[in-house]
Protein backbone atom coordinates (compact mmCIF):
# COMPACT_ATOMS: atom_id res chain seq x y z
CA UNK A 1 0.00 0.00 0.00
CA UNK A 2 2.96 2.27 0.90
CA UNK A 3 3.13 5.13 -2.05
CA UNK A 4 -0.66 5.88 -1.79
CA UNK A 5 -3.02 5.60 1.41
CA UNK A 6 -6.20 3.75 0.63
CA UNK A 7 -8.08 5.18 3.29
CA UNK A 8 -7.40 8.32 5.18
CA UNK A 9 -5.60 8.45 8.52
CA UNK A 10 -8.02 8.52 11.38
CA UNK A 11 -7.77 10.78 14.52
CA UNK A 12 -8.92 8.74 17.28
CA UNK A 13 -9.84 4.88 17.46
CA UNK A 14 -8.36 1.38 16.71
CA UNK A 15 -6.62 0.26 13.27
CA UNK A 16 -6.03 -3.60 13.30
CA UNK A 17 -3.88 -4.93 10.62
CA UNK A 18 -2.39 -7.99 9.35
CA UNK A 19 -5.71 -9.96 9.53
CA UNK A 20 -5.71 -12.43 7.28
CA UNK A 21 -7.07 -11.71 3.07
CA UNK A 22 -10.44 -11.62 3.45
CA UNK A 23 -11.56 -12.35 7.39
CA UNK A 24 -12.30 -9.05 7.97
CA UNK A 25 -16.12 -8.83 8.19
CA UNK A 26 -15.64 -11.77 10.51
CA UNK A 27 -13.81 -9.93 12.50
CA UNK A 28 -16.08 -7.27 12.39
CA UNK A 29 -18.83 -9.58 13.35
CA UNK A 30 -16.42 -10.92 16.08
CA UNK A 31 -15.79 -7.43 17.91
CA UNK A 32 -19.53 -7.02 17.32
CA UNK A 33 -19.28 -3.39 15.86
CA UNK A 34 -21.52 -4.45 12.77
CA UNK A 35 -24.54 -3.39 15.17
CA UNK A 36 -26.35 -0.75 16.54
CA UNK A 37 -22.87 1.27 16.58
CA UNK A 38 -22.68 4.55 14.42
CA UNK A 39 -18.63 4.94 14.49
CA UNK A 40 -17.19 5.06 11.43
CA UNK A 41 -15.78 2.21 9.93
CA UNK A 42 -13.22 1.63 7.33
CA UNK A 43 -12.50 -1.76 5.61
CA UNK A 44 -9.72 -2.74 3.05
CA UNK A 45 -9.62 -6.19 1.57
CA UNK A 46 -6.93 -8.14 -0.08
CA UNK A 47 -4.22 -5.13 -0.16
CA UNK A 48 -0.80 -6.74 -1.16
CA UNK A 49 1.80 -7.59 2.59
CA UNK A 50 4.83 -7.87 2.98
CA UNK A 51 4.67 -10.33 5.46
CA UNK A 52 1.28 -12.07 4.14
CA UNK A 53 1.33 -11.71 0.32
CA UNK A 54 -2.48 -10.01 0.89
CA UNK A 55 -4.34 -8.69 4.23
CA UNK A 56 -6.99 -7.24 5.11
CA UNK A 57 -6.96 -4.26 7.47
CA UNK A 58 -9.67 -2.33 9.62
CA UNK A 59 -10.17 1.20 10.91
CA UNK A 60 -12.19 1.94 13.65
CA UNK A 61 -13.08 5.42 14.64
CA UNK A 62 -14.05 7.17 18.06
CA UNK A 63 -13.21 3.50 19.57
CA UNK A 64 -11.00 1.65 21.51
CA UNK A 65 -11.23 -1.47 21.52
CA UNK A 66 -10.67 -3.26 24.96
CA UNK A 67 -8.50 -6.08 25.56
CA UNK A 68 -11.36 -8.50 26.40
CA UNK A 69 -13.04 -7.73 23.27
CA UNK A 70 -9.18 -7.69 21.45
CA UNK A 71 -9.02 -11.45 22.69
CA UNK A 72 -12.32 -12.70 20.51
CA UNK A 73 -9.78 -11.82 17.73
CA UNK A 74 -7.12 -14.32 18.42
CA UNK A 75 -9.46 -17.32 17.06
CA UNK A 76 -9.19 -15.80 13.54
CA UNK A 77 -6.70 -13.58 12.93
CA UNK A 78 -4.09 -14.63 15.73
CA UNK A 79 -1.58 -12.21 14.55
CA UNK A 80 -2.85 -9.37 14.03
CA UNK A 81 -1.05 -5.94 15.16
CA UNK A 82 -3.51 -3.59 16.97
CA UNK A 83 -2.85 -0.03 17.76
CA UNK A 84 -4.52 2.86 19.46
CA UNK A 85 -5.02 5.90 17.76
CA UNK A 86 -5.04 9.18 19.77
CA UNK A 87 -4.66 12.44 18.05
CA UNK A 88 -3.86 10.68 14.72
CA UNK A 89 -0.65 9.18 16.17
CA UNK A 90 0.04 5.56 17.71
CA UNK A 91 -0.66 5.84 21.17
CA UNK A 92 -1.00 2.33 21.85
CA UNK A 93 0.12 -1.13 20.69
CA UNK A 94 -2.02 -3.51 21.68
CA UNK A 95 -0.75 -7.55 21.45
CA UNK A 96 -3.67 -10.22 20.44
CA UNK A 97 -3.85 -13.26 22.83
CA UNK A 98 -5.69 -16.09 22.77
CA UNK A 99 -7.33 -16.85 26.30
CA UNK A 100 -7.44 -20.07 28.26
CA UNK A 101 -10.82 -20.10 28.50
CA UNK A 102 -13.90 -18.16 26.21
CA UNK A 103 -16.60 -17.87 28.69
CA UNK A 104 -19.99 -16.39 26.89
CA UNK A 105 -18.28 -15.42 23.80
CA UNK A 106 -19.38 -18.22 21.37
CA UNK A 107 -22.01 -21.41 22.00
CA UNK A 108 -20.85 -24.69 21.25
CA UNK A 109 -21.17 -26.32 17.51
CA UNK A 110 -22.09 -29.47 18.50
CA UNK A 111 -25.61 -30.06 17.97
CA UNK A 112 -25.98 -32.61 20.81
CA UNK A 113 -23.91 -30.69 23.65
CA UNK A 114 -25.91 -30.21 26.62
CA UNK A 115 -25.68 -26.28 25.70
CA UNK A 116 -27.97 -26.64 23.15
CA UNK A 117 -31.09 -25.85 25.13
CA UNK A 118 -31.26 -22.18 25.17
CA UNK A 119 -32.79 -22.37 28.91
CA UNK A 120 -30.14 -24.10 30.66
CA UNK A 121 -28.69 -21.18 32.46
CA UNK A 122 -24.47 -21.37 33.15
CA UNK A 123 -22.36 -19.87 30.72
CA UNK A 124 -21.24 -20.80 27.34
CA UNK A 125 -17.54 -22.16 27.65
CA UNK A 126 -14.74 -22.98 25.73
CA UNK A 127 -11.26 -23.58 26.15
CA UNK A 128 -7.99 -23.59 24.27
CA UNK A 129 -6.64 -27.16 24.28
CA UNK A 130 -3.34 -26.38 21.55
CA UNK A 131 -2.06 -22.56 20.49
CA UNK A 132 -0.38 -23.38 17.51
CA UNK A 133 -2.58 -24.35 15.29
CA UNK A 134 -5.07 -22.82 17.60
CA UNK A 135 -7.66 -25.44 18.76
CA UNK A 136 -10.98 -25.19 20.87
CA UNK A 137 -13.22 -26.89 22.42
CA UNK A 138 -16.17 -27.08 24.28
CA UNK A 139 -15.51 -26.82 28.27
CA UNK A 140 -18.77 -29.30 28.79
CA UNK A 141 -18.69 -31.67 26.20
CA UNK A 142 -15.24 -31.91 24.67
CA UNK A 143 -15.94 -31.54 20.82
CA UNK A 144 -13.45 -29.80 19.18
CA UNK A 145 -14.65 -26.39 17.58
CA UNK A 146 -14.39 -25.62 14.02
CA UNK A 147 -13.25 -22.08 13.67
CA UNK A 148 -15.27 -20.98 11.00
CA UNK A 149 -18.55 -22.48 12.90
CA UNK A 150 -17.69 -20.06 15.87
CA UNK A 151 -18.08 -16.78 14.05
CA UNK A 152 -21.65 -18.12 13.14
CA UNK A 153 -22.41 -19.19 16.95
CA UNK A 154 -21.04 -16.04 18.77
CA UNK A 155 -23.21 -14.67 21.39
CA UNK B 1 -12.29 -32.63 42.73
CA UNK B 2 -14.43 -36.12 43.77
CA UNK B 3 -16.23 -35.80 40.45
CA UNK B 4 -15.31 -38.06 37.77
CA UNK B 5 -16.81 -37.17 34.36
CA UNK B 6 -13.63 -38.18 32.35
CA UNK B 7 -10.65 -40.51 32.39
CA UNK B 8 -8.79 -37.47 32.59
CA UNK B 9 -10.44 -36.83 36.14
CA UNK B 10 -8.24 -39.20 37.27
CA UNK B 11 -4.40 -39.63 37.12
CA UNK B 12 -2.83 -43.09 36.91
CA UNK B 13 -1.91 -43.66 40.30
CA UNK B 14 -5.33 -42.47 41.25
CA UNK B 15 -6.52 -44.97 39.01
CA UNK B 16 -3.97 -47.76 40.12
CA UNK B 17 -5.33 -47.46 43.86
CA UNK B 18 -9.21 -46.94 43.14
CA UNK B 19 -8.46 -50.92 41.29
CA UNK B 20 -6.42 -51.99 44.38
CA UNK B 21 -9.08 -50.67 46.55
CA UNK B 22 -12.18 -52.75 44.65
CA UNK B 23 -9.80 -56.26 45.12
CA UNK B 24 -10.75 -55.75 48.41
CA UNK B 25 -13.81 -55.00 48.27
CA UNK B 26 -14.80 -57.96 46.43
CA UNK B 27 -16.08 -60.12 49.01
CA UNK B 28 -18.61 -57.09 50.27
CA UNK B 29 -19.65 -56.42 46.39
CA UNK B 30 -20.78 -60.28 46.42
CA UNK B 31 -22.84 -59.89 50.06
CA UNK B 32 -19.92 -61.79 52.09
CA UNK B 33 -18.70 -59.48 54.00
CA UNK B 34 -20.92 -56.82 55.95
CA UNK B 35 -19.14 -53.42 55.51
CA UNK B 36 -21.74 -50.55 56.01
CA UNK B 37 -18.82 -47.54 55.31
CA UNK B 38 -21.53 -45.35 53.49
CA UNK B 39 -24.37 -45.98 56.56
CA UNK B 40 -26.53 -42.70 55.94
CA UNK B 41 -25.52 -41.82 52.73
CA UNK B 42 -27.58 -41.60 49.73
CA UNK B 43 -26.70 -41.94 46.48
CA UNK B 44 -29.62 -40.17 43.65
CA UNK B 45 -29.73 -42.59 40.39
CA UNK B 46 -30.11 -39.75 37.73
CA UNK B 47 -30.93 -41.84 34.39
CA UNK B 48 -32.03 -39.64 31.90
CA UNK B 49 -31.24 -43.30 29.22
CA UNK B 50 -32.11 -46.83 29.64
CA UNK B 51 -29.81 -48.62 31.21
CA UNK B 52 -29.65 -52.15 33.08
CA UNK B 53 -26.27 -53.01 34.10
CA UNK B 54 -24.74 -49.13 35.64
CA UNK B 55 -28.06 -48.60 36.96
CA UNK B 56 -28.27 -51.66 38.97
CA UNK B 57 -24.82 -52.21 39.61
CA UNK B 58 -24.45 -48.20 41.21
CA UNK B 59 -27.53 -49.46 43.15
CA UNK B 60 -26.13 -52.54 44.58
CA UNK B 61 -22.88 -51.07 45.17
CA UNK B 62 -24.55 -48.13 47.33
CA UNK B 63 -26.72 -50.79 49.45
CA UNK B 64 -23.94 -53.57 49.80
CA UNK B 65 -21.93 -50.31 51.56
CA UNK B 66 -25.22 -49.67 53.72
CA UNK B 67 -26.29 -46.37 51.98
CA UNK B 68 -29.36 -46.29 49.92
CA UNK B 69 -30.35 -44.86 46.70
CA UNK B 70 -33.31 -42.96 44.68
CA UNK B 71 -33.86 -43.20 41.42
CA UNK B 72 -34.98 -41.24 38.80
CA UNK B 73 -36.35 -41.87 35.78
CA UNK B 74 -37.02 -38.77 33.23
CA UNK B 75 -40.23 -40.21 32.43
CA UNK B 76 -43.54 -38.82 34.21
CA UNK B 77 -41.33 -36.23 35.91
CA UNK B 78 -40.85 -32.50 36.03
CA UNK B 79 -38.12 -33.20 32.86
CA UNK B 80 -41.06 -34.26 31.04
CA UNK B 81 -42.74 -30.85 32.37
CA UNK B 82 -39.48 -29.17 30.44
CA UNK B 83 -37.14 -28.81 33.69
CA UNK B 84 -33.73 -27.74 32.81
CA UNK B 85 -30.83 -30.32 34.01
CA UNK B 86 -29.36 -27.46 36.50
CA UNK B 87 -33.04 -26.93 37.92
CA UNK B 88 -33.55 -31.02 38.45
CA UNK B 89 -30.06 -30.92 40.03
CA UNK B 90 -30.64 -28.18 42.52
CA UNK B 91 -33.11 -30.23 43.64
CA UNK B 92 -31.32 -33.39 43.65
CA UNK B 93 -28.27 -31.92 45.54
CA UNK B 94 -30.64 -31.30 48.60
CA UNK B 95 -31.62 -34.77 48.57
CA UNK B 96 -28.66 -36.84 48.15
CA UNK B 97 -25.22 -36.60 49.47
CA UNK B 98 -23.50 -38.01 45.96
CA UNK B 99 -25.55 -38.90 42.36
CA UNK B 100 -24.95 -40.34 39.32
CA UNK B 101 -26.03 -39.09 35.88
CA UNK B 102 -26.67 -41.00 32.64
CA UNK B 103 -27.68 -38.16 29.66
CA UNK B 104 -28.76 -37.89 26.14
CA UNK B 105 -26.99 -34.87 25.69
CA UNK B 106 -22.91 -34.55 25.62
CA UNK B 107 -21.60 -32.70 28.07
CA UNK B 108 -24.54 -33.29 30.98
CA UNK B 109 -22.52 -35.15 33.70
CA UNK B 110 -19.62 -31.69 33.35
CA UNK B 111 -22.62 -29.82 33.44
CA UNK B 112 -23.82 -31.16 36.56
CA UNK B 113 -20.64 -31.16 38.60
CA UNK B 114 -20.30 -27.15 37.54
CA UNK B 115 -24.69 -26.60 38.43
CA UNK B 116 -23.83 -28.36 42.28
CA UNK B 117 -21.29 -28.74 44.96
CA UNK B 118 -22.01 -32.55 45.78
CA UNK B 119 -19.78 -35.36 43.88
CA UNK B 120 -20.84 -36.76 40.27
CA UNK B 121 -20.24 -39.75 38.75
CA UNK B 122 -20.52 -39.28 34.86
CA UNK B 123 -22.38 -43.09 33.88
CA UNK B 124 -22.22 -41.82 30.31
CA UNK B 125 -23.22 -38.86 28.59
CA UNK B 126 -24.48 -39.11 24.99
CA UNK B 127 -21.59 -40.71 22.82
CA UNK B 128 -19.21 -38.97 25.04
CA UNK B 129 -17.45 -40.56 28.17
CA UNK B 130 -18.39 -43.42 30.54
CA UNK B 131 -14.99 -43.65 32.82
CA UNK B 132 -17.30 -45.94 35.41
CA UNK B 133 -17.26 -48.55 32.62
CA UNK B 134 -13.63 -47.79 31.93
CA UNK B 135 -12.96 -48.37 35.63
CA UNK B 136 -14.50 -51.88 35.49
CA UNK B 137 -13.11 -53.02 32.55
CA UNK B 138 -9.43 -51.85 33.57
CA UNK B 139 -10.36 -53.79 37.09
CA UNK B 140 -11.24 -57.00 34.65
CA UNK B 141 -7.89 -56.88 32.59
CA UNK B 142 -6.10 -56.14 36.06
CA UNK B 143 -7.74 -59.54 37.59
CA UNK B 144 -6.85 -61.93 34.70
CA UNK B 145 -3.41 -60.70 34.09
CA UNK B 146 -2.18 -58.65 36.56
CA UNK B 147 -0.77 -56.10 34.69
CA UNK B 148 -1.47 -54.00 31.70
CA UNK B 149 1.60 -52.83 30.45
CA UNK B 150 2.38 -54.67 27.62
CA UNK B 151 -0.78 -56.81 26.47
CA UNK B 152 -2.41 -56.77 23.30
CA UNK B 153 -5.73 -55.86 23.87
CA UNK B 154 -7.80 -56.58 19.98
CA UNK B 155 -10.55 -53.94 20.05
CA UNK B 156 -13.44 -55.49 17.74
CA UNK B 157 -16.87 -54.85 15.99
CA UNK B 158 -18.27 -50.99 16.26
CA UNK B 159 -15.27 -48.57 17.16
CA UNK B 160 -16.71 -46.16 15.56
CA UNK B 161 -19.31 -45.17 17.71
CA UNK B 162 -19.08 -47.05 20.75
CA UNK B 163 -18.24 -44.91 23.40
CA UNK B 164 -16.60 -47.53 25.56
CA UNK B 165 -13.93 -48.07 23.33
CA UNK B 166 -12.82 -45.24 22.87
CA UNK B 167 -12.55 -43.95 26.76
CA UNK B 168 -11.15 -47.74 27.16
CA UNK B 169 -8.34 -47.37 24.45
CA UNK B 170 -6.90 -44.15 26.02
CA UNK B 171 -6.73 -45.59 29.44
CA UNK B 172 -4.80 -48.84 27.83
CA UNK B 173 -2.46 -46.76 26.39
CA UNK B 174 -1.64 -44.56 29.84
CA UNK B 175 -1.04 -48.21 31.12
CA UNK B 176 1.30 -49.15 28.46
CA UNK B 177 -0.96 -51.73 26.41
CA UNK B 178 -0.82 -52.72 22.55
CA UNK B 179 -3.75 -52.30 20.66
CA UNK B 180 -5.01 -54.32 17.39
CA UNK B 181 -8.08 -52.75 15.96
CA UNK B 182 -10.58 -55.19 14.14
CA UNK B 183 -13.36 -53.11 12.65
CA UNK B 184 -15.64 -53.17 9.31
CA UNK B 185 -14.23 -50.07 6.96
CA UNK B 186 -17.48 -48.37 7.78
CA UNK B 187 -16.99 -48.68 11.64
CA UNK B 188 -13.21 -47.65 11.97
CA UNK B 189 -12.09 -45.78 14.97
CA UNK B 190 -12.54 -42.27 14.47
CA UNK B 191 -9.06 -41.04 12.72
CA UNK B 192 -8.75 -38.25 15.16
CA UNK B 193 -8.74 -40.95 18.03
CA UNK B 194 -6.28 -43.13 16.32
CA UNK B 195 -4.10 -39.94 15.90
CA UNK B 196 -4.42 -38.73 19.63
CA UNK B 197 -3.58 -42.42 20.37
CA UNK B 198 -0.37 -42.64 18.31
CA UNK B 199 0.69 -39.43 19.02
CA UNK B 200 1.00 -40.21 22.98
CA UNK B 201 3.22 -42.76 21.53
CA UNK B 202 0.81 -45.99 20.97
CA UNK B 203 1.72 -49.05 19.40
CA UNK B 204 -1.41 -49.70 17.53
CA UNK B 205 -2.56 -51.89 14.28
CA UNK B 206 -5.54 -51.72 12.64
CA UNK B 207 -7.54 -54.86 10.42
CA UNK B 208 -10.89 -56.16 9.31
CA UNK B 209 -9.71 -59.69 10.32
CA UNK B 210 -10.40 -61.21 13.84
CA UNK B 211 -9.47 -64.79 13.27
CA UNK B 212 -5.69 -63.62 12.73
CA UNK B 213 -5.78 -61.55 15.76
CA UNK B 214 -6.92 -64.26 17.92
CA UNK B 215 -3.20 -66.40 18.07
CA UNK B 216 -1.67 -62.69 19.49
CA UNK B 217 -4.34 -61.73 21.79
CA UNK B 218 -4.04 -61.34 25.64
CA UNK B 219 -7.50 -59.66 25.93
CA UNK B 220 -10.23 -59.34 23.00
CA UNK B 221 -13.20 -57.10 23.96
CA UNK B 222 -15.97 -57.84 21.71
CA UNK B 223 -18.65 -54.59 21.11
CA UNK B 224 -22.16 -54.78 19.56
CA UNK B 225 -22.49 -53.31 16.17
CA UNK B 226 -25.18 -50.96 17.30
CA UNK B 227 -28.53 -51.20 14.45
CA UNK B 228 -29.80 -48.08 15.82
CA UNK B 229 -26.40 -46.07 14.41
CA UNK B 230 -27.36 -47.36 10.49
CA UNK B 231 -29.80 -45.47 8.31
CA UNK B 232 -31.08 -48.30 6.49
CA UNK B 233 -31.20 -51.35 7.36
CA UNK B 234 -29.09 -53.11 4.30
CA UNK B 235 -26.12 -51.69 5.74
CA UNK B 236 -26.77 -52.99 8.68
CA UNK B 237 -27.28 -56.23 7.58
CA UNK B 238 -24.02 -56.46 5.13
CA UNK B 239 -22.08 -55.57 8.54
CA UNK B 240 -24.21 -57.18 11.90
CA UNK B 241 -22.82 -60.82 11.85
CA UNK B 242 -19.34 -60.40 10.51
CA UNK B 243 -17.50 -61.09 13.55
CA UNK B 244 -18.36 -63.98 15.98
CA UNK B 245 -16.55 -65.85 18.53
CA UNK B 246 -17.29 -69.31 19.84
CA UNK B 247 -15.46 -71.81 21.72
CA UNK B 248 -14.13 -73.95 18.74
CA UNK B 249 -12.20 -69.81 18.10
CA UNK B 250 -10.49 -70.71 21.54
CA UNK B 251 -8.27 -73.52 20.26
CA UNK B 252 -6.16 -71.15 18.46
CA UNK B 253 -5.91 -68.67 21.59
CA UNK B 254 -2.93 -67.85 24.01
CA UNK B 255 -3.80 -69.65 27.76
CA UNK B 256 -5.01 -67.17 29.92
CA UNK B 257 -6.60 -65.00 26.82
CA UNK B 258 -9.61 -63.74 27.99
CA UNK B 259 -13.02 -62.27 26.15
CA UNK B 260 -14.83 -59.60 27.38
CA UNK B 261 -17.73 -57.75 26.41
CA UNK B 262 -19.50 -54.28 27.59
CA UNK B 263 -22.61 -56.55 27.09
CA UNK B 264 -25.75 -56.80 26.10
CA UNK B 265 -24.91 -59.20 23.48
CA UNK B 266 -26.30 -59.67 19.94
CA UNK B 267 -24.93 -62.87 17.86
CA UNK B 268 -21.00 -61.81 18.23
CA UNK B 269 -20.44 -64.09 21.31
CA UNK B 270 -22.25 -67.60 20.86
CA UNK B 271 -23.43 -69.21 23.96
CA UNK B 272 -20.93 -71.99 23.50
CA UNK B 273 -17.91 -69.56 24.54
CA UNK B 274 -19.98 -69.07 27.63
CA UNK B 275 -18.78 -72.28 29.59
CA UNK B 276 -15.01 -72.15 28.09
CA UNK B 277 -12.22 -70.47 30.74
CA UNK B 278 -11.98 -67.65 28.24
CA UNK B 279 -14.98 -66.20 28.52
CA UNK B 280 -15.06 -63.10 31.35
CA UNK B 281 -17.99 -60.74 30.38
CA UNK B 282 -20.32 -61.70 33.03
CA UNK B 283 -17.58 -61.69 35.66
CA UNK B 284 -16.72 -58.32 34.03
CA UNK B 285 -20.53 -57.25 34.71
CA UNK B 286 -20.31 -57.87 38.23
CA UNK B 287 -16.75 -55.96 38.47
CA UNK B 288 -19.11 -53.15 38.00
CA UNK B 289 -20.01 -53.46 42.00
CA UNK B 290 -16.81 -53.48 43.54
CA UNK B 291 -15.00 -50.82 41.01
CA UNK B 292 -18.40 -48.62 41.67
CA UNK B 293 -18.19 -48.90 45.54
CA UNK B 294 -14.29 -47.99 45.34
CA UNK B 295 -15.05 -44.77 43.26
CA UNK B 296 -18.08 -43.93 45.88
CA UNK B 297 -15.91 -44.39 48.57
CA UNK B 298 -13.17 -41.95 46.76
CA UNK B 299 -15.93 -39.52 45.85
CA UNK B 300 -17.53 -39.43 49.39
CA UNK B 301 -13.96 -39.29 51.16
CA UNK B 302 -14.68 -42.35 52.76
CA UNK B 303 -11.39 -44.55 53.17
CA UNK B 304 -11.16 -48.28 52.49
CA UNK B 305 -9.50 -50.28 55.63
CA UNK B 306 -6.32 -51.77 54.24
CA UNK B 307 -7.75 -55.11 55.07
CA UNK B 308 -11.51 -56.71 54.98
CA UNK B 309 -11.75 -59.39 56.69
CA UNK B 310 -14.27 -62.22 56.63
Amino acid sequence: MSAMRRVTAICNGTVIDHIPAGHALQVIKMLRIDTNRSNPVSLVMNVPSDKMGRKDLLKIEDLELNQEELDRLALISPNASVAIIRNYGVAEKRVVELAEELVNVARCTFSNCITQNPREPLPHKLVLYSRDPIEVRCYYCGKRQDLDDIIDNLI
Amino acid sequence: MSDVVTMDDLSNEEIMSILEDSARLVPVAKGEVHLPLLEGKVLANMFYENSTRTRMSFETAMKRLGGSVLNFSSIGTSVAKGETLFDTMQMVEGYADIAVIRHPRQGAAQYSADAIDIPILNAGDGAGNHPTQTMLDLFTIMEAHGTIEGLNVVLVGDLRYGRTVHSLSHALIRFGAELTLVSPEILMMPDEIVKDLRASGASISESTNLASAIPDADVIYMTRIQKERFPDEDEYAKVAGIYMLGAKDMDDAKDGMIVMHPLPRVSELHPSLDSTVNARYFQQAFNGVPTRMALLCRSLGVEIPKEVKK
